[in-house]
């Protein structure tokens, strides 16, 4: 393996361990020779740290149906987006990290936000049991083994709070989910999702641009900026 | 075990934002020994704000990577007084900022000057449209300062900070194509507005046509590359569209760690110390003077006792008005008998606007900076618009032309698009460029039920009441910015645009969840007497003469303006007070 991609597994790794590892991976980068560009430029992540083999079927089958395979992108799974979610939830936003988990822990109003006593790991774990029980009880079948229909069904329902889950909230359930695959869609690919930066292709966003003093005065007659868009990885 | 008690110094100043970071570069010179408890972290724009790790949406927007963490320390939310407050578990509708730089690093750097309009507010509509034009359960009130002595120390504040703008009042001379309704400066600008993107340009053009008077933002973002009047160098934008909740990597955003602080710091009496979380103000036993602070080094868990004969509370808006009803320093307002006066007339600013989708043209919305685009004030500032009609008190402003594309955040679609599957992706990819808004940002004036009072439950990480906030929008301000969404639904229509979004008009209440603005206001108010005020003109306690605070805490109700302007003319004022007269013979300044 060479030095190039042992730095950007280095910056995988920060992105799974949270915010606070980043800055480490800069200096240790920095020390280290120069050596010939490897291959494989965007190495895939491989393997799931943290769901269990049935939270993976939901969570692939999620993402295969909201970022389906089309024209515009290749399926939510094959952008990474399944994993992101994994590393998500093993990282320190899953554990907890900036909520405040003090009791007495009550149900308020939908103004007064998230007020369950769980992580958001632990939340993702109960709604895809609850989730996967509701669907076996209506249509036979986990969440991955339901078709298309009955997916949209089931999803649209949630959204509109149509659909109860036993013990879970299901619409801030969904709220949730629904943040972490547009997380993993348009995220910087060191997290693992948005792979070969595709979210980013599709709209035209160019990324970690640089300058754009002179950009602003060029495109300011309605023609749009295009460039190949930069990860944090491409530069650094 | 008591806390370790530290040698005495003449001043403590809690907090290292804009209000801290101004009074102790302006406190400094004197020579007095000044400490300053940050109870965050050291910031440099090397270290923190770095490309390319600076531009990372999740870290920073997602997981609000650079604000306060509410693991250790927030507060409780409520709509109304017959509801139990929750904590707000984590970040949402509003973001204060944690260590040094404050909420001054990551903010947009709107920059604005709040003149007579809203300092003298209650006589304004008092005369206008008669005494009882304003609800009895409005505690509006005038400032105790007025414009023509604060403009002065506004232009100290933009000469430190860097702003980029046209006036629209130089010495009462109307400018054109500046603000016509603006207070009249003395000097223009630091710097020439910002250039112009394709979005702030047909802004200004139709809301010119249908009859308003559009100006550039005034923008803490140098136009060009620029130094302050202390020395400080600032360089020239680069619009990456990684503004407001990010550290700027150029320097080109005014911010207090590459401005005040370090200007703060050159003077060797001046001891910063970080991750030092001041607990509470110290009183003797009247009461009446506070004798200094008691603090925890959050890295050790170590209590100290700081002595200190002047104590200026110098943070977030929100942190200075829970350690004053921590410390005892005032009468807690009671909103059951509406007596009392710290924690009362906490106030926010409520949002709406309209979306343009174009089919033919593209806004590149991530070549951008933050206070980009232009802006209207003919609903607010402007005094001859007649409220009555509608009913209002306050107004609202109208902008076009920012902030950002990071796309996790910004991939706006017409009503009615699916929300995820092809159909959503094909929706995003065609409108992301070709979409644009007008955003109306409206006032919220007082409400008697709008208080921040101490939680009778919920702790902070020291086993300290949380602050308990009790806040929702009223008549008036849903007024306020449903007509100006119906304004700028009449310029959008101007533009010829293939869709146009309304703006929901929600009256469902204030939510703790989306983000809205970190535009917190009030608690501990400024006014010209004890008992309907906390503190005077100068921030100085009616009740505890040697506390002074500084922040938007003291304003007694909010503009539809962004408030830092005023936040670092005031600390100006009132250190210019304590330096010159308070140091000299201290007691009451009023």
């Amino acid at each position: 393996m060479s030095d190039k991609v042992r730095r950007r597994d280095l910056l995988l790794g920060a992105g799974v361990v949270g915010a606070a590892a980043l800055p480490i991976a800069g200096p240790a980068a920095a020390q280290a020779p120069a050596a010939k560009p490897p291959a494989a430029v965007h190495p895939a992540p491989a393997g799931y740290m943290f769901l269990k083999p049935s939270e993976q079927a939901f969570v692939e089958a999620l993402v295969d149906h909201m970022i389906p395979a089309d024209e515009l992108t290749p399926s939510g799974t094959d952008i990474g987006v399944a994993v992101f979610i994994d590393r998500a939830c093993s990282g320190s936003w899953g554990r907890g990290d900036r909520l405040y988990m003090q009791g007495p822990f009550k149900a308020g109003t939908a103004n007064q936000g998230y007020q369950l006593p769980l992580t958001p790991a632990e939340f993702y774990q109960q709604g895809i049991a609850a989730s996967n029980a509701y669907c076996r009880k209506t249509y036979g079948k986990a969440f991955d083994r339901i078709t298309a229909a009955e997916k949209e069904a089931f999803l649209k329902g949630l959204q509109a709070s149509k659909i109860e889950l036993a013990g879970v909230p299901g619409r801030e359930f969904f709220d949730m989910v629904y943040q972490t695959v547009m997380e993993g869609l348009f995220a910087d690919p060191i997290y693992g999702g948005n792979r070969d930066m595709v979210g980013w292709r599709m709209v035209g966003f160019p990324g970690v641009s640089a300058n754009n003093a002179e950009n602003i005065k060029k495109y300011n007659d309605g023609m749009p900026f295009k460039a190949e868009p930069l990860g944090i990885a491409d530069m650094s | 075990m008591a806390p370790r008690k530290l040698p005495p110094v003449d001043i403590v100043i809690v907090g290292m934002g804009w209000a801290g970071g101004i009074m102790a570069k302006e406190l400094g010179p004197t020579g007095l020994k000044i400490a300053v408890l940050e109870r965050g972290g050291p910031r440099s724009t090397q270290d923190d704000f770095n490309i390319p790790q600076i531009r990372d949406e999740l870290r920073f927007h997602q997981r609000t990577g650079l604000m306060m963490d509410t693991a250790k320390d927030t507060l409780t939310v409520r709509n109304k007084l017959s509801e139990e407050a929750l904590p707000m578990r984590r970040l949402g509708s509003f973001l204060p900022g944690e260590g040094v730089g404050g909420s001054g690093v990551h903010w947009n750097g709107v920059n604005w000057r709040w003149a007579d309009q809203d300092l003298k507010i209650r006589s304004h509509y008092e005369q206008r449209y008669g005494k009882a034009y304003i609800p009895a359960d409005m505690p509006l009130r005038d400032w105790a300062v007025g414009y023509a002595e604060l403009e002065p120390f506004y232009e100290k504040f933009e000469y430190t900070t860097g702003v980029s703008g046209k006036a629209g009042n130089l010495k009462g001379k109307l400018q054109p194509g500046g603000n016509p309704y603006e207070g009249a400066r003395a000097k223009d600008y630091p710097m020439p507005p910002l250039t112009p993107s394709l979005a702030s340009n047909m802004f200004t053009k139709a809301a010119t046509e249908v009859g308003f008077h559009p100006f550039p933002r005034p923008a803490s973002q140098a136009s060009q590359p620029w130094v302050n009047r202390d020395g400080q160098q600032l360089g020239q934008c680069q619009y990456c569209g990684f503004c407001e909740r990010f550290g700027c990597e150029s320097n080109s955003k005014g911010s207090p760690h590459i401005t005040v602080i370090p200007v703060a710091l050159k003077n060797q009496n001046v001891d910063l110390r970080t991750y030092s979380w001041v607990q509470k103000v110290l009183l003797d036993s009247t009461g009446k003077k506070a004798t200094g602070v008691l603090y925890v080094n959050v890295k050790t868990g170590e209590e100290l006792e700081q002595p200190a004969d002047l104590v200026i509370l110098s943070g977030y808006q929100l942190n200075n008005v829970h350690l004053l009803l921590l410390s005892g320093i005032g009468k807690p307002y009671d909103p059951k008998t509406r007596e009392g006066i710290v924690g009362a007339n906490y106030c926010y600013q409520v949002q709406g606007g309209v979306t343009l989708f174009f089919e033919d043209r593209a806004f590149n919305p991530f070549i951008s900076t933050g206070s980009l685009g232009a802006i209207m004030d003919d609903f607010h500032y402007n005094q001859d618009f007649d409220r009555s009609k509608i009913g209002t008190i306050g107004g609202a402003t109208l902008a076009m032309g920012g902030p950002h594309g990071r796309p996790i955040n910004y991939h706006p679609t017409p009503p009615g698009t699916p929300q995820w599957g092809s159909e959503f992706k094909r929706a995003t990819a065609k409108w992301y460029q070709g979409a644009v808004n007008i955003a109306a940002t409206g006032s919220v004036m007082p409400h008697a039920d709008n208080c921040l009072t101490l939680d009778p439950t919920y702790k902070n990480r020291f086993g300290q009441p949380l602050l308990r906030m009790t806040f929702d929008f009223h008549d008036n301000d849903y007024k306020v910015i449903g007509q100006a969404t119906d304004a700028a639904g009449v310029i959008a229509k101007a533009m010829n645009p293939k869709i146009i979004a309304p703006g929901a008009s929600r009256r469902s209440g204030w939510s703790v969840v989306p983000y809205q603005t970190t535009h917190n206001t009030g608690g501990a108010i400024m006014g010209a007497q004890p008992g309907a005020s906390v503190v005077n003109k100068f921030g100085q306690s009616w009740d505890v003469p040697n506390v002074f605070v500084t922040s938007a805490a003291v304003f007694p109700h909010n503009s539809a303006y962004n408030p830092t302007g005023p936040v670092g003319a005031l600390a100006f004022f009132a250190a210019d007070a304590i330096k010159n007269r308070y140091l000299k013979k201290p007691g009451m300044l009023v």
